[in-house]
């Protein structure tokens, strides 16, 4: 299937989304979609899948103009969209999940679970895809989920998928196999558009990148002819030589140390010392126990044994309202489920964790509030167009900010910040690190738990890697390189 | 032309956040001026007095209820906290235990039984649809066995037990003092103080309440308190006013709370939820089941006509 979309623009209200956008997409190529949160992408892909409407421009699919009145259709006609976020029944069976609203009835409507296994069964067989079909969805791990997600697109024949940010979520090794699949699905000539943030996978997974800054297409290059650098200045609109802040904060006195933190079967006899104005970065793989020894740090999940010495005092945390009293904040790796609450407004969250700076004997002084929360929606320069604005309706980058404006008001000293920028667009990444700079150089200690290795080269003062639930290694910053740590990681000396 | 759209889109915002804020109330207003048309009789000052002190009950567990049901919960043992704390009550006065001091311990005898309410489901991490329909029928079954199924009464109390009730102050049933009193302190515990907010994150969004350092168990656990407290308030007011504490009391008024709750715009997904809504959702209640008997239609027509009330009151918050 060949699609062109010519002269695309959208808006919502009085907000002009898609201001003229070309794109196509030639049959069995890995289309690469790229731009910063609120580019458009997502809004592009909707209007050739039929969830909106555009307002002019054309849709040529094999040369014809042709509109999907709705998702559904599209997907009758070979067009899914793979989510970022899936819709699965949890407690339904694999087979049942692929198959729902399209079950295989006879006359008399009962289900013909034989013929939806045949079916699924020669669908897992050409993608090399081995998931029993009668477990349920959420026994499943998300890679495992999304799996299933593009076998169910290829019971509909579907000759385009959409996938958006598909290895959000994905160990390493699910993303191998991602992309194994993903080969797979060019030999059947099947066009793949893959939008995503990560740009090594970029470089190894696609034919093409197209870039949209501010609802216009940019550039479209083939991937072999572009770099990393072109694609960010696209991204951007700018150069982004000093990606990274210079990390040249001074280091002073401990403030946590850690000793022989264990917690079987996830990590065993961690040990080590954060310092005020570091930035100490945890790396590993996914799964290592990084984010287990955080959520035992903080007094989220409990822990077998081991000390916790705050300013060289030990210290007992068994609750996170422990560790938020001390100073210590943790923004967690699941800003949506774990950091935020999304109905709520941006002052709502933000001052959450400070009640007792602008309250007495448990009185909020409105007032107070709304100064104390205005001044970090400033310093955080959080972009909302007022703070009673629902956090939901922000992008992910300012979501983040609002994540660290809450523990940057409850006045942490230790800041254990789990994957800061996933999910998070370019332009508002720099932000977050230069931010994580400016906290360190006023003496904050900051733990940063990272799974994007040229992040936690860039940012880090000294990098602990975890291999299978302990410390492998510790690399001084004059000493990090991808490789290093990924032997580390890996299990390697 | 971003900030003047913000602008704009905030102006929107606002307007409808008023018609959302003000639905319930433009729904009592409605409501009394039909009957008012009806009946003249409804707007005299006598039975809109009358009608404010019928309401009081209500309001009274619905307030409780408002916080509970803010958390994401459900408290169906109002009824039976009432019951028995009323019949506890009784049972201390008949003692000779002066008055004062009787409603004193009544008030903490409901909120103990909304503890145990607490502690069930934040310690034992039971639904609190399964535990508080549990408390329900064992605070039910208490009552019957300490009163052996039979009413006390003739339990005196004295004059001060009495006005509890029956008593006017400046013209205005006592009542209706004792109710705009709790309203008032709970609009300030909700609106005003940390409390509230913790209350509200908790019905948001719990985990991350959590771990923002809010201590959810605690705050839950007196949430679930305040709901029995206020129970056993509206139970002192009942059995004071009847001169007796009937072991039958208060059966099946969890509904009307949480209807009063729902009608007021409170949402059952918890994080959202207004306590002057629950005022209103009670008044119109009152003012439906005042209005329809001033208009002689019966009991049974009654039922079907709150029910009708509470699916148009949802859908309509639902539409905005």
């Amino acid at each position: 299937m060949h699609v062109e979309m010519k002269g695309i623009t959208k808006s919502f209200g009085e907000n002009k989304v898609l201001r003229g956008v070309d794109f196509s997409l030639h049959s069995g190529e890995v289309h690469a979609l790229m731009g910063e949160n609120g580019a458009g992408k997502s809004t592009l892909m909707n209007i050739l899948t039929g969830l909106h409407k555009k307002d002019s421009g054309k849709v040529l699919i094999n040369d014809e103009e042709r509109l999907y009145a709705n998702p559904k259709e599209a997907e009758e006609n070979g067009v899914s969209f793979i989510h970022q976020e899936m819709i699965t029944w949890p407690d339904m069976t694999v087979l049942e999940n692929m198959f729902m609203g399209k079950e295989i009835k006879n006359k008399l409507g009962w289900v013909q679970t034989k013929e939806m296994e045949k079916k699924a069964k020669s669908v897992f067989g050409e993608l090399g895809i081995d998931i029993s079909f009668d477990r349920t969805m959420k026994t499943l791990s998300v890679g495992q989920q999304q799996l299933v997600e593009i076998a169910k697109t290829l019971l509909n024949d579907a000759e385009v998928i959409i996938m958006d940010e598909p290895t959000a979520a994905l160990t390493d090794r699910e993303i191998r196999t991602l992309f194994k699949i993903i080969r797979q699905l060019q030999k059947k000539d099947v066009s793949l558009v893959y939008i995503s943030h990560r740009m090594e996978e970029i470089f190894e997974i696609s034919d093409r990148v197209t870039v949209m800054r501010d609802g216009v297409s940019i550039s479209t290059k083939d991937t072999k002819d572009t770099s990393y650098d072109e694609i960010v200045r696209h991204m951007v609109g700018r150069d982004l030589e000093d990606y990274y802040p210079e990390m040249d904060n001074a280091q002073g006195e401990a403030v946590l140390e850690v000793r022989n933190l264990t917690h079987l079967p996830d990590y065993e006899d961690i040990s080590f010392t954060l310092h005020s104005g570091e930035i100490l970065g945890f790396s590993g793989l996914m799964g290592a126990g990084r984010t287990e020894i955080m959520r035992g740090i903080f007094g989220i999940d409990k822990i077998d044994s081991g000390d916790i010495y705050l300013d060289g005092e030990k210290i007992d945390i068994s609750t996170p309202n422990d560790a938020v009293k001390r100073g210590i904040g943790f923004l967690t790796e699941d800003r949506k489920s774990e950091g935020l609450i999304l109905d709520f407004s941006v002052r709502d969250n933000i001052s959450m964790t400070a009640f007792e700076e602008f309250s007495k004997g448990g009185w909020i002084n409105d007032k107070e509030e709304e100064e104390f929360v205005d001044l970090l929606i400033k310093r955080l320069t959080v972009k909302t167009a007022h703070m009673e604005l629902p956090v939901g309706a922000l992008s992910g980058g300012n979501q983040q900010k609002v994540v660290l404006a809450k523990w940057i008001g409850a006045g942490s000293r230790v800041l254990i910040l789990d994957e800061p920028t996933r999910g998070v667009d370019v332009g508002a990444k720099r932000e977050i690190y230069n931010l994580m700079k400016e906290l360190a150089e006023r003496g904050v200690g900051i733990i940063m738990v990272s799974s994007d290795l040229p992040e936690v080269i860039g940012v880090s003062n000294r990098v602990l890697v975890v291999h299978e639930g302990t410390i492998s290694g510790e690399l001084k910053r004059e000493d990090l390189s991808e490789e290093r740590i990924m032997t580390l990681a890996t299990g390697g000396e | 032309m971003e900030t003047k759209n913000a602008a704009v889109t905030r102006k929107k915002e606002r307007r409808s956040e008023l018609y959302r804020k003000l639905g319930p109330l433009i729904a009592l207003i409605v409501l009394m001026l039909i009957v008012t048309v009806l009946n003249v009789n409804f707007i005299r000052p006598a039975n809109l007095l009358n009608l404010l002190r019928q309401v009081s009950v209500n309001a009274l567990i619905a307030f409780g209820m408002t916080f509970v049901i803010i958390t994401g919960g459900i408290d169906l043992s109002v009824g039976s906290t009432l019951a028995l704390s009323s019949a506890l009550t009784a049972g201390i006065i008949a003692i000779g235990v002066p008055p004062v001091l009787a409603i004193v311990s009544g008030l903490l005898i409901g909120a103990f039984l909304g503890m145990i309410n607490g502690l069930l489901i934040t310690k034992g991490n039971v639904a609190p649809f399964i535990g508080t329909l549990a408390t329900m029928t064992i605070y039910r079954g208490l009552t019957l066995v300490y009163t052996e199924g039979n009413p006390i009464t003739g339990f005196g109390g004295g004059f001060a037990f009495q006005f509890f009730g029956r008593g006017y102050l400046f013209g205005i049933p006592f009542p209706v003092i004792i109710t705009t009193a709790a309203f008032i302190i709970l609009f300030v515990i909700l609106h005003k103080m940390t409390f509230g907010r913790k209350t509200f994150a908790i019905g948001g969004n719990e985990q991350a309440a959590y771990i923002a350092g809010i201590k959810s168990d605690r705050v839950k656990t007196m949430v679930y308190a305040i709901s029995g407290m206020m129970s056993a308030l509206a139970g002192l007011i009942l059995t004071s006013r009847l001169n007796s504490a009937q072991p039958t009391a208060g059966t099946a008024y969890e509904l009307d709370a949480i209807a009063a709750v729902v009608i007021g715009g409170t949402s059952l997904a918890g994080g959202k939820g207004r306590i002057v809504g629950t005022l209103i959702g009670a008044l119109i209640i009152g003012t439906l089941n005042n209005g329809l008997n001033l208009l002689g239609v019966s009991s049974f027509y009654q039922q079907v006509v709150r029910g009708v009330v509470i699916i148009i009151a949802v859908l309509l918050d639902r539409k905005k």
